[in-house]
């Protein structure tokens, strides 16, 4: 059978088109499996798995867990505000320690970009990227995929719109990764601040008019304003950002199609979209978090098959 | 590699005529049996068999559920080569029901254990029975043993059971390789 071409999946940026139909098929099969009355495999019975978080996250760790579990690997949990990161130790160290333990995966968080990419130079077990600062967020990228292919049945000639905060987000750049590498057309679309300068170079193109992007556009992805990544202030006030970039019910039925709304959450409801939105039957936000955790099973499947 | 036919299209025919009289005579009209047939080769078998249940001897509404076992397999990162799992299909509790496992060829025994192990994912069966195609005795891993059989073989363990279908290679037949 094909295998993955990468040891450790710590971004969109390193894998192929091979790859990413792989653990799309993969994913197929774990859906069935996460709908049955009882939910589990044994596949992964000797496998441990770390989940190292260095940074708050309530859905993407939840759901990794999940993933391990249904999968049968045992679970050790770690969140930075606890432990002796706090008291000066370095990540090495810190993940060091851990290993020594015998854990087979690392599922890491971390603050800083690249973090996954300096763990794997350095240590001896698969790592899973699950957010490395404004840098990727690979399995939220493929779950983000994965579920327009299942909304819309292919991903290649579809376009999508990232609505946002596009300069601090790693779901978006991921997700630009991904789409590029599938065949879709992709835009961004935001204020100019939250823009980075050169991000045409990765193959998108820009729009500041949100109505503009939406009549374009297949699928919208709209991202959350991560205020707590911003040093400075980007725009004026959150209701003059919610006027001209958040999207509600008069907007959608004004466009001249339907298109479909995805939010990688946590939604801030009433900002980039509404409840009415984000509970309306264009949005496939709750099925990009089911699955999450199909995708997740089958990175982790896929990488654990290679642990020797 | 050579080739040597041990069953025609002939030999076949008369064995799923044979089966399907001996599971008639276990389950009577199949109202509490399902079949599985285990995912990707079993399900030819499984196929053909509940076909001709149907239109040779009125048998009806017959359940058949297709397990892939790949998740279940006990050689897990033990192969040099990882398996491609197959699709799942059983929309069917098999609680309390008599199940029969259908598989073409039975050799260490390994992918009927994973089968066991899969089937407490859907309930747990009044019994589970096993059916194949062809034996190879003397080369079990496991203590397991089909309660129907085609037809028994001693192919030594260098030598390879090939069954192929109409639907696949278009023919029935099987074949014993040399590796």
């Amino acid at each position: 059978m094909d295998q993955l071409s990468v040891q450790h999946l710590l971004g969109i940026k390193y894998l192929n088109t091979n790859d990413i139909d792989l653990i799309f098929k993969t994913a197929d099969h774990f859906k069935e499996v996460i709908n049955r009355p009882i939910k589990k495999v044994p596949s992964l019975r000797d496998i441990t798995i770390a989940n190292l978080f260095f940074e708050n996250s309530t859905r993407t760790k939840l759901s990794f867990e999940l993933a391990e579990k249904r999968l049968s690997a045992d679970v050790i949990n770690f969140s930075a505000g606890q432990s002796s990161v706090k008291k000066g130790e370095t990540l090495i160290d810190t993940v060091n320690n851990i290993l020594s333990m015998k854990v087979d995966m690392v599922v890491m968080r971390h603050p800083n970009p690249g973090a996954g990419v300096l763990l794997s130079k350095h240590i001896n077990a698969a790592i899973i990227n699950a957010g490395d600062g404004a840098h990727e967020h690979p399995t939220q990228a493929l779950l983000d995929s994965y579920s327009i292919r299942e909304r819309l049945g292919d991903v290649a000639g579809k376009k999508v719109v990232i609505v946002g905060d596009i300069l601090h987000s790693r779901v978006a750049l991921s997700n630009i990764y991904a789409l590029k590498l599938q065949g879709a057309e992709v835009m961004v679309c935001g204020p100019k601040t939250l823009i980075p300068k050169h991000i045409a170079s990765l193959g998108v193109t820009v729009e500041t008019d949100l109505r503009k992007a939406l009549n374009w556009c297949d699928v919208a992805n709209m991202l959350r304003v991560q205020n707590e990544r911003m040093d400075i202030s980007y725009f004026p006030s959150t209701r003059e950002y919610t006027q001209l970039y958040g999207v509600n019910m008069d907007l959608l039925n004004s466009l001249d199609k339907e298109i479909v709304i995805m939010h990688p959450g946590p939604i801030n409801r009433g900002v980039e979209i509404t409840s009415e939105v984000a509970d309306s039957n264009q949005s496939i936000i709750l099925n990009q978090v089911e699955n999450g955790v199909a995708i997740r099973m089958a990175v982790i499947y896929l990488l654990a098959s290679k642990i020797k | 590699m050579s080739a040597k036919a041990l069953l025609n299209a002939k030999d076949i025919e008369i064995i799923l005529h044979r089966l399907a009289c001996q599971l008639i005579e276990n389950h009577d009209d199949f109202s509490n049996t399902v079949f599985i047939g285990l995912q990707p080769r079993g399900a030819y078998l499984a196929n053909r068999l509940l076909q001709l249940l149907e239109k040779e001897y009125n048998a009806k509404d017959l359940q058949l559920g297709l397990l892939d076992i790949t998740f279940y397999r006990d050689d897990f990162r033990r192969r040099d080569e990882p398996l491609t799992a197959t699709k799942t299909e059983i929309d069917f509790l098999i609680e309390d029901k008599k199940v029969v496992i259908i598989d073409d060829v039975l050799y260490s025994g390994r992918s009927v254990s994973a089968a066991l192990t899969a089937m407490q994912s859907f309930g747990r069966p009044k019994n589970i029975e096993l059916l194949v195609l062809i034996d190879r005795r003397f080369s079990r891993h496991l203590p397991i043993q089909p309660n129907y059989k085609g037809r028994q073989v001693d192919a030594i363990n260098k030598e390879k059971v090939l069954v192929t279908w109409t639907e696949t290679h278009n023919e029935d037949a099987v074949y014993i390789e040399q590796k």
